[in-house]
């Protein structure tokens, strides 16, 4: 799957993560900022991650604004803005 | 006679400050507090240094501190706790020597016995008379009780009571008496009173921090404890006050009045005290304009000093006879271990206040939280500062289940009889963990930043750097 | 049975995430009227990641989703079928024929799921003119039916009423509505009470709706359901009449009496079938020890 615009998910709630999605050229660039990047910083990007391979993306830039969200929501997050970024709109 | 003196630098040479000497404060005036700036501005414009701060708590209208750490006027502090704001700069080790942290019980004590030595106490007064007898209760920073100031002024060597209301001599009732004070300040101000006390404290709307409250008030319905003569104590805070709303049906349904309500008071409490649940309040702190009124107006809500609300070594104190306290935590471990001095990434954010002395003394203490805050589990393996020790904790409610302390098998029965959703601690770890994921915690490790003193003197544990 | 459902936002991960810590039996996860439009692809995702992960295991989970004739239904029953919710709760449902256009839809989502039929059950929420007027055929069109809901402010709406904490304008409906679904032998929910800070008006109008014949009520905030819950347990002396009555019965029988009575009042069939379903309520909600 193919990002071809630029694309938000998410709010910034606490428990809620806000997902910004944006085209690249080579590979999956994560950034991740918490409120709980110490305790799960690395869970937040790998959630990030596989949900990007899960949809076929290659090349975007993700970046997270995160209030606490679990798993789950980071990636029905990700999800949403990944799909609303891309170029068919499912 | 007069004890006025024209300015706090007369009354300050005159009490003989040096370097090296130890100033207390009381924190009644709490975020709202001027006097403790002024007087460190003061120590400073006239090259005091190596002060050390003997404060019942600071708050972060204190900021100012932190130059004056910078600068070695001030090279110690000891209190009992401490808002964010100057936390994060004592975690990053802004202060070379450990900051001292104690309960309120403990401070109270360790002032009483002289193991604390205040040089000069100064004492933030709402209202006072020219021979230093002083109250919270009139005047424009009006704070009602003055309780955590009175073991500083018993025990000073030299006490000025600093006011910006003075009125005619006797001042009464005298919170602080003029037996023990030595100069008497006016001031344009001696704090704002927005930061001071707010007008009623609100019962809080979050449903979340409602189902734990309610789950809490099942508990003390189940625990035995509820019955004719019952004493309470509860925080300002989320939960903890909102357990209140849920007693007061069950207290009418049993048709049983209370003893007395204990510690800080909020109006809620007030309106319970007047509509007839309580029969007194024992006050050493007012959290609203409310109870600042009650406690002037009402003979059945009294002051009492820190040393009567929970010193360890008084003959008896008022939360040896509490029955329950309800708590907050920023962190619980498996073996009921509480944390309220840091965040948790190891940072300071609190302190112990009245925390491990009602936990001490209450027949119930009960710690309420959520199961897990944004993504953390309440429930550690290790908490990162032992604020409370375990064996003095008994119970602990979340919005999805309540853990008993196994000391506590009579609880534990009591509660499983009534239906409550009782687990092991364990288990609410792991439900936590189910829906968070499981944190990793890093530990700070940098040099020791503060320590920790349980009420009886001893050290209880002790607060690392973080970077 | 259910004495209160709960409405949660289906794009509020805080909510989702704290749902069933409320009280209530029923939670009703809104991918509708909670859900801005251009959001209902986000809120179907997090719906799905919440049902998966919290399960919400000791209630009845009930989904509501867009009316027919929106561009989001078919894809709310496409991917919340999956999730095995108790019940969808389609909206606006104003006749029978909806009713089977959208059992067909969660009919094929079944099918490819690989669901067995009927798994997932309809509570329709009435809440139109028409709707109300159709609520008997509509509680007999399909096996999927298992209760009906009343919507109160669309239907106000709709009828021209002004809405009113009394519910005078609502009449009508709440006894058309609870007469279809027993007629139909189905359950039947009223509306929520829409003011959050009137404690006493929540426990009137749920004592009113309960008197009314309703079998719960829905709650738009938290801060209702253990008024709502209260309102629909029977009262510890409501069910020791019961069990007199039911004692009374079975010593009339062991002495082959043909009526009975109790302190003065015959008791009749209507009176014991009244006992016997508070004392059934009482066990299903662990007041009462006893089998079904």
């Amino acid at each position: 799957m193919k990002i071809v615009r630029e694309a938000i998910a998410g709010t910034l709630e606490s428990n809620d993560v806000f997902v910004r999605v944006s085209p690249a050229d080579k590979g999956l660039n994560i950034q991740v900022q918490s409120i709980v990047l110490g305790q799960f910083g690395a869970q937040i990007e790998q959630a990030a991650r596989q949900t990007a391979q899960m949809l076929g993306v290659q090349n975007a830039v993700l970046s997270l604004d995160d209030r606490g969200a679990i798993d789950c929501t980071i990636r029905a997050r990700v999800e949403t803005a990944l799909l609303r970024g891309a170029e068919v709109q499912a | 006679m007069s004890k006025l003196f024209p300015s706090l630098e007369d009354a300050l040479r005159h009490c003989g400050l040096r370097d090296g000497m130890t100033l207390s404060f009381h924190h009644h005036l709490r975020n709202g507090d001027g006097v403790l700036n002024i007087a460190l501005a003061e120590a400073a414009r006239l090259g005091i240094r190596d002060l050390t701060l003997q404060a019942s708590s600071l708050f972060d209208v204190h900021a100012p501190l932190i130059d004056h750490i910078k600068s070695g006027v001030v090279t110690g502090i000891e209190t009992n706790y401490m808002s964010s704001g100057i936390g994060r700069a004592i975690s990053r080790g802004v202060l070379k020597k450990p900051v001292r942290f104690r309960s309120h019980g403990g401070r109270a004590d360790a002032i009483d016995s002289g193991r604390v030595q205040i040089d000069i106490a100064v004492i933030a007064a709402p209202a006072a008379d020219c021979m230093g007898n002083a109250n919270g209760l009139h005047g424009p920073a009006a704070c009602g009780s003055l309780g955590y100031a009175m073991p500083d002024a018993l025990h000073a060597k030299h006490v000025i009571v600093v006011t910006d209301h003075i009125v005619p001599y006797p001042l009464m009732p005298a919170s602080i008496e003029e037996i023990t004070v030595d100069c008497v300040v006016q001031v344009p101000s001696i704090g704002d009173p927005k930061g001071i006390v707010s007008g009623t404290t609100q019962i809080t709307r979050d449903p979340v921090a409602l189902a734990i409250s309610r789950m809490a008030a099942q508990v003390i319905q189940h625990s035995g404890l509820l019955k004719e003569g019952f004493s309470f104590q509860t925080g300002a805070g989320g939960a903890s006050l909102a357990v209140t709303q849920y007693l007061r049906p069950l207290m009418r349904q049993l048709q049983i009045t209370g003893s007395f309500g204990l510690g800080g008071i909020t109006g809620y409490l007030v309106d319970m005290l007047q509509e007839g649940y309580f029969r007194t309040l024992m006050d050493v702190q007012c959290f609203d304009l409310k109870a600042v009124e009650s406690i002037r107006d009402n003979p059945l809500h009294q002051q009492i000093s820190a040393t009567r609300y929970a010193s360890p070594s008084a003959k008896s104190t008022a939360v040896n006879s509490l029955d329950v306290v309800v708590l907050g935590a920023t962190e619980i471990d498996t073996h009921f271990n509480v944390n309220v001095h840091t965040d948790s990434n190891g940072q300071i954010m609190g302190g112990s206040g009245g925390h491990s002395d009602t936990a001490a003394g209450a027949k119930l203490s009960m710690i309420v939280a959520p199961l897990f805050r944004a993504r953390l589990p309440i429930v550690v393996d290790q908490v990162l500062c032992n604020s409370t020790p375990g064996h003095t904790v008994d119970v602990l409610v979340t919005q999805r289940g309540i853990a008993v302390n196994p000391l506590r098998a009579d609880l534990n029965q009591a509660l499983r009889d009534a239906r409550l959703p009782v687990y092991p601690i364990e288990e609410l770890k792991q439900m936590a963990q189910r829906i968070t994921g499981t944190p990793h915690t890093a530990r700070p490790r940098g040099r020791v930043v503060a320590e920790v003193e349980y009420r009886d003197g001893s050290l209880l544990d002790t607060i690392r750097a973080v970077d | 049975m259910m004495r209160s459902m709960l409405f949660v936002p289906g794009n509020s991960a805080g909510m989702l995430l704290n749902a069933d810590v409320h009280g209530a039996d029923g939670l009703i996860l809104d991918l509708e009227d909670a859900v801005a439009p251009g959001e209902k692809d986000a809120a179907r995702r997090l719906v799905q990641g919440a049902v998966q992960t919290l399960g919400f295991p000791g209630a009845t989970l009930i989904i509501r989703i867009n009316p027919l004739g929106t561009p989001y239904v078919e894809e709310d029953i496409a991917r919340m079928v999956p999730l095995k919710p108790h019940l969808l709760m389609p909206t606006k449902v104003a006749s029978a024929e909806d009713v089977t256009a959208i059992s067909t839809l969660v009919a094929q989502a079944e099918q490819k799921t690989g669901l067995p039929q009927n798994t997932v059950g309809l509570i329709p929420l009435l809440e139109t003119a028409q709707g109300i007027e159709h609520a008997l055929e509509i509680a007999r069109s399909d096996p999927r039916v298992k209760a009906l809901f009343l919507g109160a402010e669309d239907l106000s709406s709709d009828l021209q009423a002004v809405r009113s904490k009394e519910g005078a304008e609502i009449a009508y409906a709440r006894g058309r509505i609870v007469m279809a679904a027993r007629a139909a032998g189905i359950d039947v929910y009223d509306t929520p009470f829409t003011d959050v800070n009137d404690d006493d008006g929540l426990q009137q109008d749920a004592a009113l709706a309960r008197a009314l014949g309703f079998t719960g009520k829905a709650a738009i905030s938290p801060r209702h359901v253990a008024g709502i819950n209260a309102a629909f347990t029977p009262s510890p002396g409501e069910i020791s009449y019961a069990r007199e009555v039911l004692a009374v019965i079975e010593e009339g029988e062991r002495l082959g009496k043909g009526a009975v009575s109790l302190r003065g009042k015959m008791i009749d069939k209507p009176i014991v079938d009244r006992a016997r379903k508070v004392l059934q309520t009482a066990v299903l909600l662990g007041l009462e020890r006893g089998a079904l």
